[in-house]
């Protein structure tokens, strides 16, 4: 039977484990609240220029821009983007699980990694996948500019015909308890047909009903422009979605441990009082049993 | 056919405007453009200047830095990296800027600041302009 001081211990060290995790939970909230709002007023603006690259790539031929062209290769670019750190649940073993499985069944001819994140960094390190390049601490300051610069990179990787095929794999933000693992195509960018009006058909628009653009200044810069813009928008976008997760992951994972904590001190607490009963109750008979063998 | 626009105005970090306009003005690259309900589709960029629109006889203004403009026959659409409403602009810290912007432009020339105090100067004039029409009502 252990010692009573024994019990008393590990009480007290559940305990302090209980008050780190509440007071991380503690943390991720007033986080969460705000990279949610960073992530709920960007999310109109990106999906605008999704909206707008979308209509304007329906107008004009595919070979028009490299960015919209497809190619016949299949080497892909995948984009990882975790956490810096752990403690939020399975939210970055899920991200890193839905990569490894995505380039272990899509037929691709030759694969690779842009990283962003502590915890991918260190999975992908002593895996095979080659490595492009790695982004860690980002989060902590989350500027446009490191977006922007990213965006740029991996259009480059595309444009100099590397690669043929971009995409990103993240959490979006569904609400605080919930993420969706997304698997997104990045590049090339191919257009839906529009059915965003009410009023048009469920396919979208017929293929003649679209009626070209004036643009000013022309076809050919506006599309530059925007492509590259959009790219960049939804790197943004998606590492936004991603913080605003993590923090509601780790939210969810510490209430959880928090409980747990609490689940576990009663339960030692009971078995501390069963064990010093026991004890003072065979105190008591030893007592009686002494007195008995002296009369 | 429609007869009236539905505008948005966005910027990378909030929804600037949703309304249900009867007519919009905008600083296209290539100038001034105004649009109606039914207009044609166009896509253009746009400078620093001031975007209008007008709902019944109410007009409203804001000045915009950059960006794209989205029109189609029913809607209009700006995607703008900077955008305020004429209610939000600060009018003292516009003239600062636009006193700092001048003070270095009648210092030095050809520098990188010569430019970037050109394009400052030019943001400042749109803010105070779009002010000045804000306040008669």
């Amino acid at each position: 039977m252990p010692s009573l001081r024994h019990i008393r211990r590990r009480i007290s060290s559940v305990r302090s484990t209980q008050q780190i995790t509440k007071a991380m939970k503690m943390v991720a909230a007033a986080k969460l609240r705000r990279a949610q709002d960073r992530m709920l007023s960007a999310r109109p603006y990106a999906h605008k220029i999704a909206d707008v690259v979308n209509s304007l790539a329906l107008r004009v031929n595919r070979d028009r821009h490299p960015l919209l062209s497809l190619r016949e290769g299949k080497r892909a670019l995948v984009v990882v983007i975790t956490a810096d750190r752990g403690l939020c649940g399975a939210f970055n073993a899920n991200v890193i699980k839905r990569t490894v499985a995505f380039l272990e069944e899509e037929p691709f001819s030759e694969k690779s990694l842009l990283i962003i994140g502590r915890k991918a960094a260190d999975f992908f390190k002593r895996r095979t996948y080659p490595i492009r390049e790695t982004h860690t601490d980002l989060f902590r300051n989350l500027t446009f500019a490191q977006a922007s610069n990213i965006g740029k990179k991996l259009v480059e990787a595309y444009t100099q015909d590397t690669v043929d095929e971009i995409y990103l794999v993240y959490n979006e933000f569904k609400s605080v308890l919930q993420q969706r693992l997304t698997v997104q195509r990045l590049l090339p960018f191919v257009p839906q047909r529009d059915t965003r009006q009410a009023g048009h058909p469920p396919g979208g628009y017929p293929e003649e009903a679209i009626i070209d653009y004036l643009y000013e200044p022309s076809v050919d810069a506006l599309l530059d422009h925007l492509l590259n813009k959009h790219v960049e928008v939804q790197v943004f976008q998606a590492l936004l979605e991603s913080a605003a997760s993590e923090q509601g992951a780790r939210m969810t994972a510490m209430e959880a441990a928090t409980e747990n904590a609490a689940d576990m001190i009663q339960r030692l607490t009971l078995y501390f009082n069963k064990v010093r009963q026991a004890s003072i109750t065979k105190e008591l008979i030893e007592v009686v049993s002494g007195a008995e063998a002296l009369r | 056919m429609a007869e009236i626009l539905s505008l948005q105005i966005v910027t990378p970090d909030r929804l600037v405007v949703e309304e249900r306009v009867d007519e919009v003005t905008a600083p296209g690259t290539l100038g001034e453009f105004g649009v109606l309900p039914g207009h044609t589709p166009f896509l253009s960029s746009l400078g620093i200047g001031e975007v209008c629109y007008r709902k019944g006889s109410e007009r409203h203004y804001l000045s915009i830095a950059w960006g794209y403009a989205e029109v189609e026959p029913e809607s209009v659409t700006i995607l703008a990296e900077i955008a305020e409403k004429a209610e939000e602009i600060d009018r003292e810290r516009a003239e600062a800027a636009r006193r700092r912007a001048e003070k270095r432009l009648a210092g030095g020339e050809d520098t990188v600041d010569f430019e970037r105090a050109q394009v400052a100067l030019q943001k400042a004039l749109i803010r105070l302009q779009v002010i000045s029409k804000k306040l008669p009502g």
